[in-house]
């Protein structure tokens, strides 16, 4: 075992380029560096999705232009492979959900704030937390070198169903592609419970004196249950994925029986292919949860910090956050209704996915009734809050219709589906990621973005992304199939072109459109202008913090904290703000009397501290 | 002082757990192994129920290393009173006994194997077969990591590093040892009861 004993301690550390910018322990640079990793992926993800979209838009389009692109993968007559059209959609979904989604929200914004926020000078292990970015940028590494094979990338859909994942002769997707596809995620399913495990433990263990867990910032709370989620699910997905490679590799019968293919009957005897999806489903919905609680929790601290009120029922928050993250581990069979389930089961599993839209709504009503009356600041990063919560309820409603098990078998696998999950779960999350980003920017780096580029990107983003996905909900109750390279052959489909034209026309220029927010993004690290010490006038303890944070955060004492994060605008008070870190002694004016007894306890300081100090 | 005394009675601002970060990392990398062996036997499970499930006799050597595997928690523990008290003759013999039965479990577990072959039972066939080896397998892998963090342990135990004030790893070792041996107890009554 490492022995990195010196973390425990403030002072800063000067490496070199190496050890500062590449390998570097320190918190916030790893989570600069799984945001920029992640940000990457966002664009490669996003451009595979335009090109598919060209596919279903443009049915007939010669894209004989995109061959430098492209290459072998047009045919003849400048249309995209079949079969690439597979891996396209198969690697958009994987990447979006696992290196976008999980890793570039989670990995970002856990390391980023946890330590900061809860006043630690670092995680708990800074090793493991540049070993958990690594594994990650291995992982990527992987799956980017799959996207160039000449057999392309693996192309059975994110979910890797087999038999069709497991049989290299079924579609030159499951070749070489399959193979590092799964080595891909068995690393970053290392990274993930790497994180995790760092993220859980320096929340409990490492939070400064005073911080409690009632005084967390709804963030913390948030990555917390996130990383639990973490640590009981990406097993499991090791599981499957695991016995996938024994079929695949050592001729096992896991998932395979009774299969004739090429006009070959397989040897393989006794397995069944329902197995894969009952094991990846255990991971495959808390996976969900793991994309949208960080979302959650970062518009949580937002929306109350720019509505300059307290949040609407804390405790109402945290614990809604645990159910979803409890109800997360009871729902996965709703994915599976269509495999000839009993439908006894069925409706057990019905009943227990609709049960999740409780938590969710107490969410959003107490989003809604913490705005309510607020003096709001529509700052970008509090637009993009809002949007995500219009997205998370729009997308949410459809999980009501999609989680019952009478409704499902007419919508199952049909664009009603792409358009639930990617609203709830893909733009509501890829939301609470720019709401993050725009709003710590001047805590990563010191300067601040540019707002009216912020403004145009957020109601381009908000407007584009529901022309892209609410026209979906109607193809989809018309019956038209997920994953099908066109719809032209089928007379019934055709009066869907026009739609789909304007769903890809609207995809093409959203993703356009994101790179006004790069380009904000790069430009603002170097020449934004300066941050003040607390741009939102937040209460939370990262703005305690020098504008350049060094290693350890804070040059001396960690700050004490003396009330919850969420003082804004409390009736007497000289500012519409108190922070964490202002005793109650120094706010006589505003205190309420129960308030006025802990006055009591702050005198105590100088002992605390110096236990405080005998501790290092 | 005594104002600290009356800190903790109104226990506001108090230093969080007391627990060593490092141990408690290690409790929550044991609940990813958990959870890890959790997905494999309720597969397991659900598999079996399916139908079309070959049996068979688990081989007479799992039920000695069962004996073996036991008896080394039991060594791994009195080296670790040992080193507690700074009884240092006691803490070597004991590591080295642990050390010895650890590799011991090892070869027996390969020798179950061995017995799994020569009754046509293989890697490659019927699934009740391929689960069993691929259960041992990855619970022998566990062991190969935790023989290697008690090697660890045992140099540092015969230089002299490890006393009653240096026990964080003893007692990390320590805890995963009796963790991989309360697991393999589970799997091989799980097996027993579901074959």
């Amino acid at each position: 075992m490492e022995n990195h004993s010196h973390e425990d301690h403030g002072h800063e550390h000067h490496g070199n380029f190496w050890t500062t910018y590449i390998f570097s322990e320190d918190h916030k640079v790893i989570a600069k560096q799984f945001l920029i990793t992640g940000m990457a992926w966002a664009l490669i993800g996003g451009l595979l999705s335009v090109l598919f979209r060209l596919q279903l838009g443009f049915p007939d389009a010669n894209l004989s232009w995109l061959k430098p692109l492209l290459g072998g993968w047009l045919t003849a007559d400048g249309k995209i492979d079949p079969e690439f059209y597979l891996a396209l959609v198969t690697m958009h979904g994987t990447i979006m959900v696992f290196f976008v989604l999980t890793a570039g929200l989670s990995g970002t914004f856990s390391n980023f704030l946890i330590p900061l926020q809860i006043g630690a000078r670092d995680m708990a292990s800074g090793f493991m937390n540049m070993l958990s970015y690594w594994f990650f940028f291995l992982s990527s590494s992987i799956m980017f070198t799959s996207l160039f094979l000449s057999t392309g990338p693996a192309g059975g859909g994110w979910t890797i169903y087999p038999p069709l994942s497991a049989l290299p002769q079924a579609i030159s997707g499951s070749g070489l592609g399959m193979t590092l596809w799964l080595v891909s995620m068995a690393f970053f399913i290392v990274s993930s419970l790497l994180g995790s495990i760092n993220y859980i433990t320096t929340v409990i263990n490492l939070r400064t004196v005073g911080m409690s867990f009632t005084k967390l910032p709804l963030t913390i709370w948030a990555f917390f249950f996130t990383a639990i989620i973490g640590v009981l699910s990406f097993p499991v997905l090791f599981a499957a994925v695991l016995l996938l490679i024994f079929d695949r590799g050592f001729g096992t019968s896991f998932y395979l029986s009774d299969i004739y293919i090429g006009g070959e009957a397989l040897p393989n005897q006794g397995g069944s292919p329902i197995l894969f999806q009952h094991l990846f489903w255990f991971l495959g919905h808390p996976e969900v949860y793991i994309v949208i609680l960080p979302s959650l929790g970062i518009t949580s601290e937002i929306i109350s910090t720019n509505s300059r009120k307290p949040i609407f029922g804390y405790k109402a928050m945290v614990g809604s956050l645990l159910f979803i993250a409890i109800l997360s581990f009871v729902v996965w069979a709703h994915h599976m209704f269509v495999t000839g389930m009993n439908p006894f089961l069925g409706s057990i599993f019905t009943l227990l996915t609709l049960i999740i839209a409780i938590p969710s709504a107490v969410k959003i009503f107490n989003y809604v009734t913490t705005m309510w009356r607020g003096n709001i600041r529509f700052t970008p990063a509090m637009l993009f809050s809002i949007g995500m919560v219009s997205y998370f309820l729009t997308g949410g409603i459809t999980g009501l219709f999609v989680g019952n098990s009478a409704v499902d078998i007419q919508l199952h696998d049909t664009y009603f589906i792409v358009a639930h999950f990617h609203l709830v779960m893909g733009v509501a999350a890829f939301f609470g990621m720019f709401a993050g980003v725009y709003h710590w920017f001047p805590k990563m780096f010191g300067r601040m973005m540019n707002e009216k580029l912020g403004y145009i990107h957020f109601w381009l983003t908000f407007i584009g992304g529901y022309l892209i996905f609410f026209p979906m909900h109607y193809i989809g109750i018309a019956g038209f199939p997920r994953r099908y390279y066109t719809w032209t052959n089928f007379e019934t489909f055709s009066g869907f072109t026009d739609l789909n034209l304007l769903v890809s026309i609207a995809a093409i220029v959203t993703f356009f459109t994101q790179f006004i927010f790069v380009f904000n993004f790069i430009y603002s690290i170097f020449r934004g202008k300066l941050a003040p010490a607390n741009p939102w006038e937040s209460n939370a303890l990262e703005w305690t913090t020098p504008r350049f944070p060094g290693h350890g955060n804070w040059p001396g004492e960690i700050p004490t904290v003396y009330r919850w994060p969420y003082d804004y605008s409390k009736p007497g008070a000289k500012e519409d703000f108190i922070p964490q870190h202002i005793p109650y002694s120094e706010t006589p004016e505003s205190n309420l009397p129960h308030e006025n007894e802990l006055i009591k306890l702050e005198g105590m300081d100088a002992t605390i501290h110096v236990e405080e100090k005998k501790h290092h | 002082m005594e104002n600290t005394v009356d800190l903790r009675i109104v226990e506001e601002p108090k230093r969080s757990l007391s627990m060593d970060p490092k141990k408690f990392g290690m409790w929550l990398f044991l609940s990813t192994v958990m959870m890890l062996f959790m997905a494999i036997t309720s597969a397991y499970i659900v598999r079996q129920a399916e139908g079309n499930w070959v049996y068979f006799e688990l081989p007479f050597s799992f039920y000695v290393t069962s004996f073996v595997i036991v008896a080394s928690s039991v060594t791994m523990q009195l080296a670790y009173r040992a080193s507690k008290r700074d009884r240092v003759q006691q803490s070597k013999l004991f590591i080295t006994l642990t050390s010895v039965l650890g590799v011991v479990f090892l070869a027996g577990q390969f020798m179950g194997w061995q017995q799994l072959v020569a009754s046509n039972i293989y890697l490659v066939g019927n699934p009740s077969g391929s689960f069993l080896y691929v259960i041992t397998g990855l619970h022998g892998l566990h062991l190969i990591s935790a023989i290697a963090f008690l090697f660890i342990i045992l140099a540092a135990v015969f230089k002299g590093n490890v006393s009653s004030k240096n026990m964080t790893k003893m007692e990390m070792c320590t805890t995963y040892w009796h963790f991989l041996g309360g697991l393999w107890l589970y799997l091989f009554i799980f097996l027993i009861l579901y074959r």
